[in-house]
């Protein structure tokens, strides 16, 4: 197999076959949860809820996959964009709660009562709006993402540096998402949610929609990154995750081509936190927590990276395999996983899509190297 | 003052960790120029390259380009001003196919969002079937950069190089590890491209030098020891000295 044809994985086919297979399957799953109790393929509001959580992981994985697979750049810190966007949906979900609260106040909610607020501090503004609430949902993380990138990206940090200062930066924020203080809960975070747009969270209809939703929006994402991975951008991501400093001579300025592709990866995972907190119903700093990053590099590299059906994959199949691993074997989980990492890193370096391919083409011998033999010596 | 001159280094000198890598060295080259630049290892031959694509800033000195100053200008900026620059060690995107390799090069859209925007145009298509054409890898069009031998790396980078369409062409030991006839075909190369562009050479290689037959400038210890033609130079008692030791 030829080492460096890296451009089978992405291809377009195979990207929408896996964004048709995402929303046939939550859509098969949502309608499968509607039907009645009695009937043998009616799916229980666990297993909705938990369809609806794997696909939020895969929009993370996705987020990953983009900046880890085609740019280079290993994040240790990328559930940070999740878990912002997660509490950016989590404030709205705390305004509709309304009065309903166990203080009953209408328009503070219960945990800054128990603070003694008198009222909302000024970044909850406009939460109650739920159009507001998912303009926030990808433009803080985005935002982040922005400013952290400009700095690091400007100054030539890379390669583990980054890897470092990404982890720094998710612990940070767990550490002030602890406090009680930054008005978002503190560590018992944002939950009790009641509605979502006046429709009851915890009805069969609403979580169905919300995980057709959450397909639909994961396989728009998938289109996404295909578009940008497929264009002369992708190639110039390519070029920068191999050669940074030719680019420059080239006169492209690579920090440029890094931070868009960072900021859309901020904004892909923040998406796939917002639909998160829908349906597992809380979000608490715990999401910042540098292990849930580390992992989701791990869905990538199981699934293979730089494919995007991959990350998609991976993340679906590992956490899978946690919630049956940890439902048999629960104190066993950490170590399957290590397993299975050093497994992918040793035996499956381009993970399941790498698998996958090789078994699909099998080719008896590659064309290139016979031709390229033909001239000159190998150097 | 110096408006007909291409490019013009005067005094240049830079120092790292207190060895001076290149000490007042002034350099002048014409429009449409063809320059071979020799010297022994250490002689400041990089290190010029570098200092004139922007990789290194000179402690003191000026280096002109068209009458605008370098000294101020970082890397992409340099190249979009119309320096390109081929490294001693072909510099390919190995995962890229030879085509997708050659279109980033193409002379044009750099922004990111431009970048992301752009369709392969049939300008660019046109663009692209003559660099194949030129560095006579059409068979390889659509293979990937990676898989190829050496040389074909090497001649895949000058393509990239003529893509960017510069005025002036940095070229490192473009020769290094290819065969007698590999050398001899660069160097045609070389003298078609120096028909359009001006062309600086770093070589070891005297007979690469010679088929090239243009001037010569000698580095030593980072400035200009000799300039020349290649029989005068080599005639020359200093660089005898330098080259064979004392």
């Amino acid at each position: 197999m030829n080492p460096f044809s890296t451009h089978a994985p992405r291809s377009l086919r195979g990207v929408i076959w896996m964004a048709v297979a995402v929303v046939v399957a939550a859509g098969g799953l949502a309608a499968a949860s509607l039907l009645p109790e009695g009937n043998p393929l009616h799916a229980s509001a666990f297993v909705v809820s938990l369809a609806g959580k794997y696909l939020s992981y895969a929009m993370l994985a996705l987020a990953v996959d983009l900046v880890w697979g085609f740019a280079g750049i290993l994040t240790l810190g990328h559930a940070a964009f999740f878990a912002l966007g997660g509490y950016a949906m989590g404030m709205y979900l705390m305004r509709e709660i309304g009065a309903r609260g166990v203080y009953g106040n209408a328009s503070l909610p219960d945990f800054m009562i128990f603070l003694s607020w008198k009222s909302l501090p000024w970044y909850w503004w406009g939460s109650e709006h739920f159009v507001w609430a998912a303009v926030l949902v990808v433009a803080v993380p985005g935002l982040l993402a922005g400013v952290f990138g400009w700095l690091a990206f400007r100054s030539r940090v890379s390669g583990v540096y980054l890897s470092i200062i990404t982890q720094a930066l998710t612990y940070a924020l767990m550490l002030a998402f602890f406090q009680n203080g930054l008005g978002f809960g503190g560590n018992n975070g944002l939950t009790d949610f009641k509605d979502i747009l006046g429709a009851d969270l915890h009805a069969p209809l609403t979580r169905a929609v919300l995980l057709l939703v959450t397909g639909l929006l994961l396989a728009a994402s998938l289109l996404a990154a295909r578009f940008v991975v497929g264009s002369r951008f992708g190639n110039l991501l390519v070029a920068v995750r191999d050669a940074e400093s030719r680019t420059r001579f080239l006169g492209y300025r690579p920090e440029q081509a890094k931070l868009l592709v960072w900021v859309f990866s901020g904004m892909i995972a923040g998406l796939g936190g917002a639909l998160y907190v829908t349906q597992v119903g809380i979000i608490n700093p715990g999401e910042f927590a540098p292990a849930n990053s580390i992992e989701s590099v791990i869905w990538v590299a199981v699934g293979g990276r730089g494919t995007l059906c991959g990350a998609v994959l991976g993340a679906i199949l590992v956490n899978l395999g946690k919630t049956l691993f940890t439902a048999w074997l629960p104190e066993f989980w950490l170590y399957g996983l290590g397993v299975l990492f050093i497994g992918t890193t040793l035996f499956l370096p381009n993970g399941l899509m790498g698998l996958w391919r090789h078994v699909r083409k099998a080719p008896p011998e590659e064309v290139t190297p016979e031709v390229a033999d033909t001239q000159g010596e190998e150097a | 003052m110096t408006g007909d001159l291409l490019l013009d280094m005067r005094d240049v000198s830079v120092t790292f960790d207190g060895f001076r890598a290149i000490n007042s060295l002034s350099l002048a080259l014409r429009p449409g120029e063809m320059r071979a630049i020799v010297g022994p290892n250490g002689a400041g031959k990089t290190t010029m390259m570098d200092i004139i694509t922007g990789k290194t800033r000179p402690d003191t000195g000026t280096v002109r380009f068209q009458g605008r100053d370098l000294t101020r200008l970082d890397e992409p900026a340099i190249a979009r001003l119309g320096i390109g620059r081929k490294f001693q060690k072909p510099t390919v995107f190995e995962a890229l196919s030879v085509t997708e390799n050659l279109l980033l090069s193409l002379k044009g859209v750099r922004s990111p969002f431009a970048v992301l925007m752009a369709r392969r145009s049939a300008n660019e298509r046109e663009r692209i079937d003559r660099l194949l054409h030129l560095t006579r890898l059409e068979a390889m069009a659509d293979q990937p950069a990676g898989g190829m031998s050496h040389g074909q790396k090497q001649w895949l980078e000058i393509g990239m190089l003529m893509g960017q369409e510069p005025d002036l062409l940095l070229v490192d030991e473009p020769v290094a590890g290819m065969t007698d006839a590999e050398t001899m075909a660069t160097a045609d190369l070389l003298r078609e491209i120096n028909r359009t562009r001006s062309v600086v050479v770093v070589e070891h290689d005297m007979d690469f030098v010679r088929a090239l037959g243009v001037g010569v400038t000698v580095l030593h210890e980072g400035s200009v020891l000799a300039e020349g033609t290649l029989d005068a130079v080599s005639a020359d008692p200093r660089v005898i000295e330098v080259y064979l030791g004392r």
